[in-house]
């Protein structure tokens, strides 16, 4: 009924993610999940922080010989207007206007790529440069699954705007399908704030020793 | 149905009784016999914990007797009993009350914590490294003991030798896999870790000591593998005196040719067949990782073979002849090819001959 | 879209594809009691091989390494596979009538998160027949379980992963569907205590099974792709394992028993007549214990070496837990004291918990006080306790529930004569079996020990505890012939079959029609049904007129997505020993599971109606299909 409902801008609800009972539902499932997750990467973050200085031989890398400051800085800049880019698109989900939200949306995804694009580079420095892999040390292992496992975030993150965006390309906004374009912005958002930890706790406090 | 409960509920009050008269399980191992002060601090918490839950099992078992009992319904009645909501001063005392009793049992708790922890004799070196106290280094490999005495510069393995009546520090480890070290009778155990030294004291009374026999049973008190049941080791505590002696003479134990002529071949075959791992001078100079095996300088005077079998000849014998029938998973088991019945009593022969004791 | 269409017609092939797909709580709740059932019974065999084994000094029924397979998969099998999905089966049977709703938030995850378990538990269960079994301990201390030879450990890890997701996702929803389902009326302070449990139990699984995922993760990594988290030599620490473990494994106790404690305050007032004294100080104490819970993890660690200020501050964390759990007990008895009891075979199980679990309590506050703990750590003294809280309190509770809810999700009622006998051999067995290895552990016998050497005075504790054993096990083939007998018999019992039924769930026709409640019911306070009794009526008061409900459609989308896990874990796993199709075995198995997640995410869903009209035909018809 309510979910395949044709509105106009004027109809359109205040918190059309909240709208309905599955929309309501989903966005208190989707609050407890990342519950979860933050327990999960507060897990990643204790293993690093016990885990980084703990390499098998003293000629091994380590934080302070590995990072680069202008890259992060890169990194960080791009994931954090990708998030901007995701509350404007939200902010024309809410007012219904479908293309724009579709452009914001889009935005979003090519500064996820560029970020993801810019990790795949720094992985593959550390590895060229300073032998640093996931198998070469303790500390190794700890960074690359802390970092990773965001990474990991990230692609899955950006694997379900892109399919929520073909998806929908042609029939535009609903009751049915707001609360899933809410819920992946909010997932995005989340990706954010982990990486501000990770910028904080693994690449910041890696340099000041 | 209620009656035959409250027989089975009978029986095992008698069970418990003749449990309780045959004793507390036997001295050299029960930790309800504690021979010594870490013992005995464990032992009084366990036994002040007791009374105190004792005491409030018994509490709840007559307010649910009483109440389960009392209130049945009879055959007919079909009243409805009156519903009641709730007590706030009822639900005050059952709150108050366990907090008073659980104060009780945490300050000696916190107090027994720290005592039990307390090592800093370890840390008090003299000017050439050794310490006032007696200190052992027990390294726990898959299924065997190893004790150091860094002091004395003498290594032995199964059969730790203390002296009694003074406190015996240990820094303890692991060269493989986790294993604990728990000497039951003494003391509470410690996780023998693979990343970092743990440290522990104990205590054996000299009085405690020989009625135990001198022996206590030791044991491995963590999952280490298929023969973690196995992995027993004894502790030998003697007299101050005893144990200087003994100290000396293994400090004197060397790589002599025995008078025995049997004995000198098993001693020909232990050089080529056994003496890469096992070292039989008490003064192992070699560092840790290159001690592969038991050290054997006092194979002779041990109380069991390899922790578990009657020390005689013919058990020697029977566990050179097939490590795994006995401790499966050991890393012995292969390693020296096949051994005939002559070479075989050789050795024994051999190994029952090193002693250092009379 | 149709409507009713599935509920007439089909054979056994149909029955089965209709429990493949559903998305019907009550029809997941069934198969969580079947799979749970299953793997319990498993793990019991385990147990009488360990019984036997142990009987007598120097035995050689089993041998050294599959000894450790045994208690290792014993362990494993009844925490996760066996106890929590059991509690599962009643969270779903019971939790959303209990509360008024038509159904739970997520049908889909619901289904999704029993196939995930089910896959995991025949994951795990499959080791046994393809090179042994994992054998480092359900704990899995990591140096020993990176070690361990084989691929046992590995089986663990990917089982234990794939069912913990299930797991994840059976706590978010049962939590959403608490705080967004009620029924008009339905305020938190007048949720029956089985839903609080639920209710903090399930946020309880959504923050412990993380840190689980997570060293599992490390282990898997570890041991299959090189890492070296806990490789000493690269720098590893295994403590870290010990921590995430208990991290998990210690809240995990309470996600076990709490739902117990809630099982048990259902039964409690309806066979008492009474209702549940202190309902408020209940739930604070639930609430508590669950809060307290993350905070004591480290008295699993006492003997690790964490130094004495780290287990002093755990020690004492650890004994406040008793306090809420005190209030507990009191409670209960005050709720029979002035009561009128009837013993029928529920009440019989909830009586005989008191004593039982506060005898593995209290042991449990002895253990906190850490010197003491020093010597009952890994002893047989802690394999008593922790059977005395889990037999004593969650298996005495799944017993219980069995008899007590059989009724709601079947329409037949277990023999009581029966149930008399199972139980009574069980409690006579059990107490026989645990209470004599408080002595055994205290006497020096470490735990997780494949034989003993005679000589040491453990020999007649131990072949008292085994003969105990076979008592349970008699009790447990009774159980067997009873539910066999019922549902052969299939007596159906109609509508509050105890007479006596206090909340929701037994306001509607006994089994629930697949839409639960025509209409929303209107709760006017706490013990809904009965207030309405006590004023004469029959039926809840209506919150709502009668009109379209909207109804989930089934999806095979779930056992799918399960099905590619358990496939590429295959492929994880063998890809170690470079076995050229093992990688493409992994990636078949992920591409099933994306594949399906996909098609779900693009196929529109919107579900069905069932019509007014229909509804009102079915009126008289009950909830017999």
């Amino acid at each position: 009924m309510a979910a395949e409902e044709k509105f106009s801008p004027q109809t359109w609800p205040v918190s059309p993610e909240q709208a309905t009972l599955e929309g309501k539902n989903k966005f208190l499932g989707f609050w407890f999940f990342l519950g979860g997750e933050t327990v999960l990467f507060a897990s990643l973050f204790a293993t690093y922080l016990a885990l980084k200085d703990s390499v098998p031989s003293p000629d091994h890398a380590l934080a302070k010989d590995l990072f680069e400051l202008p890259l992060v800085f890169l990194m960080t800049m791009l994931l954090l207007t990708s998030s901007l880019t995701s509350v404007f698109a939200m902010y024309h989900m809410k007012n219904y206007n479908f293309k724009k939200m579709q452009t914001w949306l889009f935005i979003t995804v090519v500064l996820g790529l560029a970020f993801l694009a810019c990790e795949i580079y720094e992985f593959n420095h550390y590895y060229h440069e300073f032998g640093h892999t996931f198998t070469s040390s303790a500390f190794g292992s700890a960074f690359y699954m802390l970092v990773g496992f965001h990474g990991g975030h990230v692609v899955f993150g950006l694997a379900w705007i892109i399919a929520l965006m073909i998806r929908n390309a042609k029939r535009g906004l609903n009751l049915y399908n707001a609360p899933k374009f809410y819920l992946a912005s909010l997932y995005w958002h989340f990706i954010d704030v982990v990486w501000v930890f990770i910028f904080t706790v693994v690449y910041l406090m890696g340099m000041v020793g | 149905m209620k009656q035959k409960l409250t027989k089975w509920r009978l029986l095992t009050v008698f069970g418990l009784l003749a449990l309780v008269l045959s004793g507390c399980g036997e001295p050299f191992l029960s930790t309800l016999r504690p021979a010594g002060e870490a013992g005995q601090i464990a032992y009084d918490l366990m036994i002040l914990s007791t009374v105190i839950m004792v005491g409030v099992v018994i509490v709840v078992s007559i307010m649910f007797a009483v109440a389960v009992i009392k209130f049945r319904r009879k055959k007919g009645d079909d009243s409805i009993p009156k519903q009641v909501e709730g007590s706030h001063t009822l639900e005050i005392v059952w709150t108050v009350i366990p907090i008073l009793l659980l104060i009780i049992l945490a300050i000696p708790t916190v107090i027994a914590t720290f005592d039990l922890a307390d090592t800093k004799a370890m840390d008090k070196k003299n000017e050439d490294g050794t310490t006032d106290a007696l200190v052992v280094n027990v390294r726990a490999s898959l299924y065997w003991w190893e004790f150091e005495y860094p002091n004395q510069g003498i290594v032995t393995s199964q059969d730790l030798v203390v002296p009694t009546d003074q406190k015996v520090y240990f820094n303890v480890k692991a060269s493989d896999v986790k294993h604990s070290f728990w000497i039951p009778a003494a003391g509470g155990k410690i996780d023998t870790n693979v990343e970092n030294v743990n440290k522990i004291w104990l205590e054996f009374d000299n009085e405690k000591a020989s009625e135990a026999g001198n022996i206590f049973y030791g044991k491995c008190a963590e999952l280490c593998g298929p023969s973690h049941a196995l992995m027993d080791f004894k502790v030998k505590a003697i007299p101050q005196d005893e144990f200087d002696q003994w100290v000396t003479a293994m400090k004197s134990t060397k790589e002599s040719t025995p008078t025995d002529p049997e004995a000198a071949a098993g001693q020909e075959i232990f050089k080529q067949k056994c003496l890469s791992c096992h070292a039989v001078t008490a003064a192992d100079e070699r560092p840790e990782q290159a001690r592969l095996a038991p050290n054997l300088a006092n194979f002779g005077d041990r109380e069991l073979v390899a922790g578990i079998l009657e020390h005689n000849e013919e058990e020697v014998k029977n566990w050179l002849e097939d490590p795994e029938k006995y401790k499966p998973g050991n890393k012995m088991t292969g390693t020296y090819g096949e051994l005939s019945d002559q070479e075989l009593d050789q050795l024994a022969a051999y190994l029952m001959g090193l002693k250092v004791e009379q | 879209m149709s409507t009713i269409a599935h509920t007439q017609k089909r054979g056994f092939a149909g029955t089965v594809w209709e429990y493949l797909t559903t998305v019907d709580h009550k029809k997941i709740a069934i198969l969580y009691l079947i799979a749970g059932g299953l793997f319990f019974l498993i793990g019991g065999i385990e147990a009488m091989m360990i019984r036997i084994q142990l009987a007598v000094p120097n035995n050689d029924f089993v041998s050294a390494g599959l000894f450790n397979e045994i208690i290792t998969m014993h362990g494993t099998t009844m925490i996760f596979l066996a106890a929590m999905p059991l509690l599962f089966a009643f969270m779903n049977a019971v939790m959303p009538l209990q509360i008024g709703a038509r159904d739970v938030a997520f049908p889909f995850i619901n289904a999704l998160g029993f196939w995930l378990f089910f896959f995991g538990g025949l994951f795990l269960n499959l080791s046994w027949f393809l090179g042994g079994a994992p054998d480092a301990g359900w704990t899995s201390y990591a140096s020993l379980s990176l070690a361990s030879e084989g691929h046992g450990v590995d089986f663990y890890v990917l089982g234990l992963q794939i069912s913990g997701f299930g797991t994840l996702m059976g706590g978010i929803n049962f939590l959403v569907t608490i705080i967004n389902m009620r029924a008009p009326g339905m305020t938190y302070m007048r949720m029956p205590l089985f839903t609080w449990t639920t209710f903090v139990a399930s946020a309880l699984i959504l923050f412990a099974f993380p840190p689980l995922t997570v060293g599992l993760f490390m282990m898997m990594f570890d041991r299959m792709f090189g890492s070296g988290f806990f490789d000493v030599a690269a720098g590893g620490n295994t403590i870290i394992w010990e921590h995430f473990f208990w991290i998990f494994g210690h809240p995990e106790v309470y996600i076990l028993i709490l739902p117990a404690f809630g099982i048990f305050s259902e039964i409690f007032p309806t066979f008492a007549r009474k209702r549940l004294f202190g309902y408020s100080s209940m739930v604070f104490a639930t609430v508590l214990i669950g809060f307290l819970g993350f905070m004591v993890w480290a008295h699993h660690m006492f003997t690790t070496g964490l130094g004495p200020i780290a287990n002093a501050i755990f020690a004492v964390a650890t004994m406040a837990i008793a306090v809420p759990t005190g209030i507990k007990i009191f409670n209960w008895i005050m709720t029979i004291w002035g009561g009128k009891i009837t013993f029928t075979v529920p009440m019989l199980y909830a009586v005989s918990f008191i004593p039982s679990f506060v005898m593995g309590g209290v042991t449990g506050v002895m253990q906190a006080a850490a010197p003491a703990d020093y010597q009952f750590h890994d002893s047989y003294f802690i394999v008593a306790h922790f059977h005395y809280v889990i037999v004593g309190g969650v298996v005495l509770a799944l017993l219980a529930g069995c008899h007590f809810y059989w009724p709601l999700m079947f329409g037949t009622m277990l023999s009581e004569r029966l149930g008399k006998i199972t139980f009574a051999l069980f409690f006579t067995g059990f107490h026989l079996t645990f209470f004599i290895q408080h002595f055994l552990g205290l006497m020096g016998m470490p735990r997780r020990v494949w034989t003993f050497l005679p000589g040491q005075g453990l020999e007649t504790g131990n072949l008292i505890s085994s003969i105990g054993a076979a008592f349970m096990a008699a009790g447990v083939i009774i159980f067997l012939i009873n539910v066999v007998n019922t549902q052969v018999k299939n007596v159906q019992v109609g509508r509050d079959p105890w007479k006596d039924g206090r909340t929701l769930e037994w306001a509607i026709p006994s089994p629930a029609p697949f839409y639960n409640f025509k209409q929303l019911p209107l709760v006017r306070g706490l013990d809904a049904f009965w207030i309405e009794k006590m004023e004469g009526k029959t039926e809840m008061t209506p919150a709502e007129p009668i009109g379209d409900i909207h109804m989930p459609n089934n999806a095979f989308a779930p056992f799918l997505i399960s099905l590619g896990l358990f496939i590429a874990a295959f492929g994880a796993m063998y890809q170690v020993d470079d076995k050229p199709w093992a990688i493409p075995v992994l990636i078949i198995g992920m591409a099933i599971t994306f594949g399906s997640m996909l098609y779900r995410s693009i196929k529109d869903d919107h579900g069905y109606h069932i019509h007014k009209e229909d509804l009102l035909d079915d009126a008289d018809k009950g909830g017999t299909r």
